[in-house]
């Protein structure tokens, strides 16, 4: 059998020191990270919050190996991101399936890589897939199932090589709201039962509370980190915490910094057609507040 | 990862077919997904939900109803097209029943019962067989040889600059030269004249499927190749596992196109080097005033042409199962 928990409490440390990322050069280079530094502790659920355009997948991917830091550093127990692996499962915004595999070969990919056996990958891809309710689709093919499907079995692939880390950019936000709070409870689900350490890219307030221990919230560009903030909420959490004071006072600090960062990235356009005197006043680095 | 070229090849054969983008069809199905209460697909994901539950509703019908609905869909083409060849076929009775002479001149042309009685006479001839195998071995040979390389060079040159920047260059020179222009380099390059007729039936399908599988290879979705790598493949796995798959529907535009070209190259080298084969039967028939062996030989090169090509249909729909069964249903 297969050990579907083999991930030790002490591994999956994300660490990411003032890291710096500009895309081109000289004068037509955009700065679409600046010295961002954040900590993914081991089996810690982390949520990125800010802005589209603000840097978050470009964290992300720097993470995850496929953009290199111009400055700074990003390590996984203490190892350089230089290149991706399978120690860093990936989660992606668009679907991500491979459409010419089953959804059971989907799930098989990575073990097939590590030079697992034909029957041990089709066991432990069965086992997961039953985990998140999938099994009765391990035949079907990408295209024949639902966003949220889908979905579910690229979670199911990227934990399939018991990586250290789950790196997911806005994985949910093609989905429409009901499928998507049943995929964060999945998610949830999955988190626990693995102990894996969660570095979740969002713009959705609700899902970043809903999700993680500590959001961290992104100013717009050059994207810098703006605020941390600890989710105290008791686990397991369900869509009625919603209505909690506590959750409502979250969310609406949580809010307020993001719609000042929305208004500053829109700043550019209104300043010219001219709000009737409405400013909006932002420190010069940002408003640093802490739960 | 790599963006997309501007190959620079402006003949027009061989061109790339586009064939439907997976990544189009998911960015797709991912819109209807965001659509709020679209009833084609479960929305709300639950881990109940069945595969029955994914088949598109339809109302049931009977056999007899279906096969009488079919009948009533299919019998005005059936019709339409005995009617169709019907007129062909009588046109040609006639023509050369009452030897027109219009300009262009049915004199000599063999009537559709001169060609009937041939061709029972040949259904007994080894040696029309034997010409036939001839041709299909060639065939098989050159265009074998041609998707083994094709595609492997293709796959090389899409992928890595390097490869690209060696190799592209030769080819594109090479290109806009047509197959049957080598027929005399090919006789003097070719210790026989058999390896020479594969050459140039190599040469012919070479380049439309070396350009359909670079063409694939630039139109993975890059995300594709993203999740490849964060699930621990190496290169040639990713090549292999990834990239060939997701090229796959690029590629076989390219074989359709190869083989069609194979055999264009393939008759003219045959009716102007050859010994055997089907060209070369149609060509010596004309030599020796056996008018309507050309007729039937032109008949037995158009039907082997189509086998061949619903042969590469029938394999891209087995190695292609994913793709629904109209999407390459090729333009052959
Ligand atoms: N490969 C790239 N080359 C140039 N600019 C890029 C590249 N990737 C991202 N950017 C730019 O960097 C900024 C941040 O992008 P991204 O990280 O995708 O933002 P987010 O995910 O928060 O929406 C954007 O302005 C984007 O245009
Ligand atoms: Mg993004």
């Amino acid at each position: 059998m297969i050990p579907l928990v083999n991930k030790d409490s002490t591994t999956g440390h994300i660490r990411i020191e003032h890291l710096g990322v500009r895309f081109g050069r000289n004068s037509s280079a955009v700065e679409a990270v600046s010295d961002v530094s954040m900590e993914v502790m081991p089996g810690e659920f982390v949520s990125v919050i800010g802005p589209s355009g603000c840097g978050k997948s470009t964290l992300l991917n720097v993470v995850a190996g496929f953009v290199q830091p111009s400055v700074g550093t990003a390590t996984v127990d203490g190892k350089n991101t230089d290149k991706p692996g399978a120690d860093r499962g990936m989660v992606f915004q668009q679907y991500s399936l491979f459409p010419w595999l089953t959804v059971r070969k989907n799930v098989e990919f990575g073990l097939k890589q590590q030079g697992m056996d034909g029957s041990h990958r089709q066991q432990a891809a069965r086992t997961l897939l039953g985990l998140a309710g999938l099994l009765a689709f391990e035949n079907h093919y990408p295209e024949q199932l639902s966003g949220g499907m889908k979905q579910r079995v690229g979670i199911v692939r990227a934990l399939a090589t018991s990586p250290q880390v789950l790196l997911m950019d806005e994985p949910f936000g093609a989905l429409d709201a009901q499928t998507r709070v049943v995929m964060q409870q999945i998610l949830t689900n999955m988190w626990q039962r693995f102990r894996i350490s969660v570095l979740f890219i969002t713009h959705d307030i609700d899902e970043s509370i809903f999700l993680s221990d500590r959001v961290y919230v992104m100013t717009s560009r050059p994207g810098l980190i703006k605020a941390e903030i600890t989710i105290p909420l008791p686990r397991p959490r369900t869509p009625d915490m919603a209505s909690t004071p506590e959750y409502l006072a979250i969310k609406h600090h949580l809010r307020k910094l993001i719609s000042e960062e929305s208004l500053k990235a829109m700043g550019g356009e209104l300043k010219d057609g001219g709000l009737g005197g409405f400013t909006i006043e932002v420190g010069p680095h940002g408003v640093t507040e802490l739960i | 990862m790599h963006t997309a070229p501007k190959l620079d090849f402006s003949a027009p054969d061989g061109a790339v077919l586009e064939t439907p983008r997976l990544t189009l069809a998911l960015s797709a199905e991912a819109k209807a997904d965001a659509t709020p209460g679209h009833q084609r697909r479960p929305t709300s994901d639950a881990s109940q939900a069945t595969p029955a539950q994914l088949a598109p509703a339809m109302p049931a019908l009977l056999p007899v109803q279906r096969i009488a609905a079919w009948l009533r869909g299919a019998l005005p083409g059936v019709l339409m097209t005995a009617l169709s060849l019907g007129l062909f076929i009588a046109f040609w009775y006639f023509a050369t029943k009452y030897r027109w002479d219009i300009y262009i001149r049915f004199t000599n042309i063999p009537s559709p019962g001169d060609v009937l009685a041939n061709a029972a006479n040949l259904v007994h001839s080894d040696k029309f067989y034997h010409n036939m195998w001839v041709s299909l071995r060639r065939i098989l040979l050159g265009f074998g040889i041609a998707t083994g390389l094709g595609v492997t060079f293709g796959l090389l040159i899409g992928q890595y600059r390097f490869a690209r920047g060696l190799l592209l260059p030769i080819f594109e020179v090479l290109r806009p030269i047509p197959a049957i222009a080598w027929v005399p380099m090919a006789i003097m390059l070719w210790p026989s004249n058999e390896t020479s007729i594969v050459f140039i039936t190599f040469l012919g399908s070479f380049f439309p499927i070396l350009l359909n599988t670079i063409h694939g290879v630039n139109s993975v979705d890059a995300v594709l190749v993203r999740a490849g790598r964060c699930l621990g493949a190496n290169e040639l796995a990713l090549l292999r596992q990834v990239i060939l798959p997701a090229a796959l529907p690029h590629i076989f535009a390219g074989l359709t196109i190869g083989m069609g070209v194979a055999w264009v190259s393939l008759i003219a080298a045959e009716m102007i080097s050859g010994q055997f084969g089907i060209g070369y039967f149609t060509w010596e028939a004309y030599s020796l005033i056996q008018y309507a062996d050309i007729a039937i030989g032109m008949i037995v090169i158009g039907m082997l042409g189509l086998a061949c090509s619903g042969g590469i249909r029938l394999l891209g729909n087995l190695l292609m199962p994913w793709l629904p069964a109209h999407a390459n249903r090729g333009r052959a």
